[in-house]
């Protein structure tokens, strides 16, 4: 989010200066030296968050890119210990760690699992997130009520519910375990059987990412003029017609825009998984993210350029899905 | 112009604050004051179970005080599975680390060839080494240097509910077909489970890897091992326990949960060590401390082993406050100290004198340890020795839920390890 605001307003100052420039065409010597006079100020006043970016962003992801080029672990990376200082001893090996994970089928089965996580996980989140906006744009008792309900568990910070859930899940002492019992339910293994640990999972991520796809379907069904409806009711469309033709076209730029982004938070979504099962059991639901994060902090040695290299993998995979949709839109007439 | 001023007090107040974040070493200085008398902080993190044993030792490192009035005790207590990461993210990044860490046995090694501890020899900490324990001494050393002073032992026995026992009218198992029969007849009687077998932590698998005659590797041959015979055989046998309904496991959350099942008596058994007596004593079936029996680990069909384990105290190379550290080191690994630490909490001493000591000879758990710990399986004390135990962890947990099989667990373990262990066979 943070850079698409940088480069909007780069964007913005580039856009000025290229006016500037127009207008005396054919001195390109005095171009930068006029935009500095002209603009100095707009360059000041964006040069702090570039500086920012340019550390909080830039800095590691160069740094994440040239370890994953080299054979850093925990081992051969430079440390100062008190007195004592300890070299970098680790060297380039050029791309070596990237033909390694690629030929691992480790890496395949955890982006195997990674996709079907992100898929289950946008796709029912957005089904449901959509019916639920469908019900509360009607005029129903209570409706605000409701609404303020259904936000709560985005409302919650993230690691409290998912702790929260750990506790329901629980094969022994866990709530779900003793309601099951109470009806005469044999005890269901919700974390310790890999089938349903991946069940678990995905349930939990959905209960989270609901609020923000209603909202977010909700914010886009209001602005879908009522006398659409209205006019197709006149026309004697009954109410799937009415959702089909209306409804899902009118909600296109919002829902084109929050599946993106959806299924970029749920492909990289770590502290649903950390902290419920760590990728357990064994690894079964271990995704990207935490897998990367298991090479970087809790192996030993740590593998900090194993590491880098499935970090600059999920990030080339993420760039290509978004180029694949962007294009698909585009293809369907969507400017984005 | 006044916009300007602005401009320039924004780009200010960022400079101020990014120096802001970069200041925040050197606080702590100490040392000795003018009259040799020991000064500043020492920060102590412990790993002992929290709820009952943190509370005795944070007592105990706050009397440091008594001795050496001008040095404060920064007691923090860092869960046992999360210290060893923590205190790598911390000394790797030369802030926050602690003065002084409670390095399990396996850890020593390890920080040690990082650079990360402080080398202890001819230092204060150490005092009277010939009368520490030869086994417990044995991970302090590291390249010809000691870089730890032992605190506790430990090895495994089998955790039993006595009542429940005598309700089905059946003795101790000593071997594992007895645990089976056992495990059996109880449920038959009384509808509670035989065994709480840790599926979460591999630790716990290797009384029963030992059982069976094999080893996670040989350090002398340099050779990994955890793939022969005797690791599938191991494999099998927990997968069988618990397949065959005599133990129940977690994948998750293993700790709480064998604990609460054994303190509630809804499991007659578990396997565990000394650092869970003092929890067990507070839960309801053991009110009565009686009730609380413990034997050595079933035999395998090679015989009975458990691991040795423990804990020692070591001092971060970059500590700033050296001095204090040692001198506090030395006090919790004294034979006062682990007296009382034997007395109040059954852990084992890691010094012969010690157990002579009235109140400790005649501590029951003390007494029943002392003899498991002389027959413990040593593991070998190279730097990897902290490493085996992620990759066993992921495989055996994946056999215990079916996931993979037992032969196919013990070949990527030990894949693993050939991979950790540079030409090793």
């Amino acid at each position: 989010m943070a850079v698409d605001t940088s480069s909007q307003t780069v964007a913005k100052a580039a856009g000025e200066s290229a006016r500037g420039r127009s207008r005396r065409a054919g001195r390109p010597a005095g171009k930068l030296r006029r935009s500095l006079s002209t603009h100095w100020y707009a360059w000041a006043m964006v040069a702090p968050v570039t500086i920012v970016i340019a550390v909080i962003i830039g800095y590691p992801l160069l740094r994440g890119v040239y370890l994953s080029l080299t054979d850093a672990t925990e081992r051969n990376v430079a440390r100062t210990i008190g007195v004592n200082e300890i070299p970098a001893t680790y060297e380039f090996v050029g791309l070596d760690n990237y033909a390694a994970a690629l030929s691992s089928s480790q890496f395949f089965d955890t982006l195997g699992w990674t996709v079907v996580w992100t898929v289950c996980c946008v796709g029912v989140t957005f089904v449901l997130g959509l019916v639920l906006a469908n019900m509360l744009n009607r005029r129903i008792a209570g409706r605000s009520l409701y609404r303020m309900m259904i936000i709560l568990p985005w409302a919650v910070p993230g690691f409290v519910s998912v702790f929260a859930w750990r506790f329901l899940y629980d094969e022994r002492r866990g709530l779900l375990n003793q309601i099951l019992g109470g009806a005469g339910i044999d005890a269901v293994p919700w974390l310790n059987d890999p089938t349903w640990a991946k069940l678990a999972v995905i349930t939990v991520n959905v209960w989270l990412g609901v609020p923000f796809m209603m909202v977010a379907l909700l914010g886009g069904l209001q602005s879908i003029p009522g006398e659409l409806y209205e006019a197709a009711e006149m026309d004697g469309a009954n109410a799937w017609q009415r959702f089909r033709n209306i409804t899902l076209p009118g909600l296109r730029s919002v829902s084109t825009t929050v599946v993106l982004l959806s299924t970029i938070w749920t492909f990289n979504m770590f502290p649903v998984i950390f902290l419920l099962t760590r990728g357990g059991p064994g690894e079964a639901t271990q995704i990207l993210v935490t897998q990367a994060y298991r090479f970087s902090f809790e192996i030993s040695p740590r593998d900090f350029a194993q590491s880098s290299t499935w970090g600059v993998l999920i990030l080339v995979l993420l760039m290509l899905v978004a180029a694949a949709y962007r294009r698909a839109l585009r293809k369907q007439g969507e400017v984005w | 112009m006044r916009r300007g001023i602005a401009a320039t007090a924004l780009v200010a107040a960022l400079a101020v604050s990014a120096t802001a974040c970069g200041g925040d070493n050197g606080g702590e200085s100490g040392g000795k004051s003018a009259g040799g008398e020991l000064s500043g902080t020492v920060t102590w993190w412990d790993t002992s179970t929290v709820g009952s044993e943190d509370k005795v030792f944070k007592k105990i490192a706050e009397d440091f005080t008594k001795l050496h009035p001008e040095v404060k005790v920064n007691y923090v207590n860092v869960p046992f599975g999360e210290a060893q990461n923590k205190f790598k993210n911390a000394a790797q990044a030369g802030s926050g680390a602690p003065d002084v860490i409670r390095s399990e046995v396996a850890w020593t090694p390890e920080f040690a060839d990082l650079g990360y501890l402080a080398p202890l020899d001819g230092t204060s900490a150490l005092k009277d080494e010939k009368d520490f324990l030869p086994q417990a001494a044995a991970s302090t050393r590291y390249d010809g240097k000691t870089y730890a002073v032992p605190q506790v032992i430990d090895s495994m026995g089998v955790f039993y509910n006595k009542k429940i026992f005598k309700e089905a009218g059946v003795e101790v198992p000593t071997t594992i077909d007895e645990l089976k029969t056992v495990a059996a007849a109880i449920k038959d009687k009384t509808g509670k489970t035989g065994l709480y077998l840790r599926g979460d932590d591999a630790y716990w698998f290797l009384s029963f890897l030992y059982g069976e005659g094999g080893d996670l590797v040989d350090a002398e041959k340099k050779q990994v091992t955890v793939d022969g015979g005797a690791g599938v055989k191991a494999m099998k046998v927990v997968k069988d326990l618990v397949d065959s309904k005599a133990a129940i496991t977690d994948a998750t959350n293993g700790w709480d949960n064998m604990q609460a099942s054994f303190k509630d008596g809804k499991v007659a058994m578990m396997i565990n060590g000394p650092w869970a007596v003092t929890d067990t004593y507070a839960g309801a079936e053991f009110a009565d401390r009686s009730n609380l029996g413990i034997a050595p680990v079933p035999a395998g069909s090679a015989g009975q082993g458990a691991p040795q384990g423990g804990h020692n105290l070591a001092v971060y190379a970059g500590s700033g406050n050296l001095e204090a550290s040692y001198a506090f080191t030395e006090y919790m690994t004294s034979a006062e100290t682990q007296a009382k630490v034997a007395k109040e909490l059954s852990l084992l001493p890691t010094r012969n004198s010690v157990y002579s000591q009235p109140g400790v000879a005649s501590n029951e758990i003390v007494g029943f340890f002392r003899p498991v710990v002389d027959k413990a399986v040593e593991r070998p004390w190279i730097p990897e020795t902290g490493s085996l135990f992620a990759p066993l962890q992921t495989e055996y947990t994946k056999v215990l839920t079916g996931q993979t099989t037992p032969e196919n667990g013990a070949k990527a373990t030990a894949e693993e390890y050939r991979k950790l262990l540079k030409d090793w066979k």
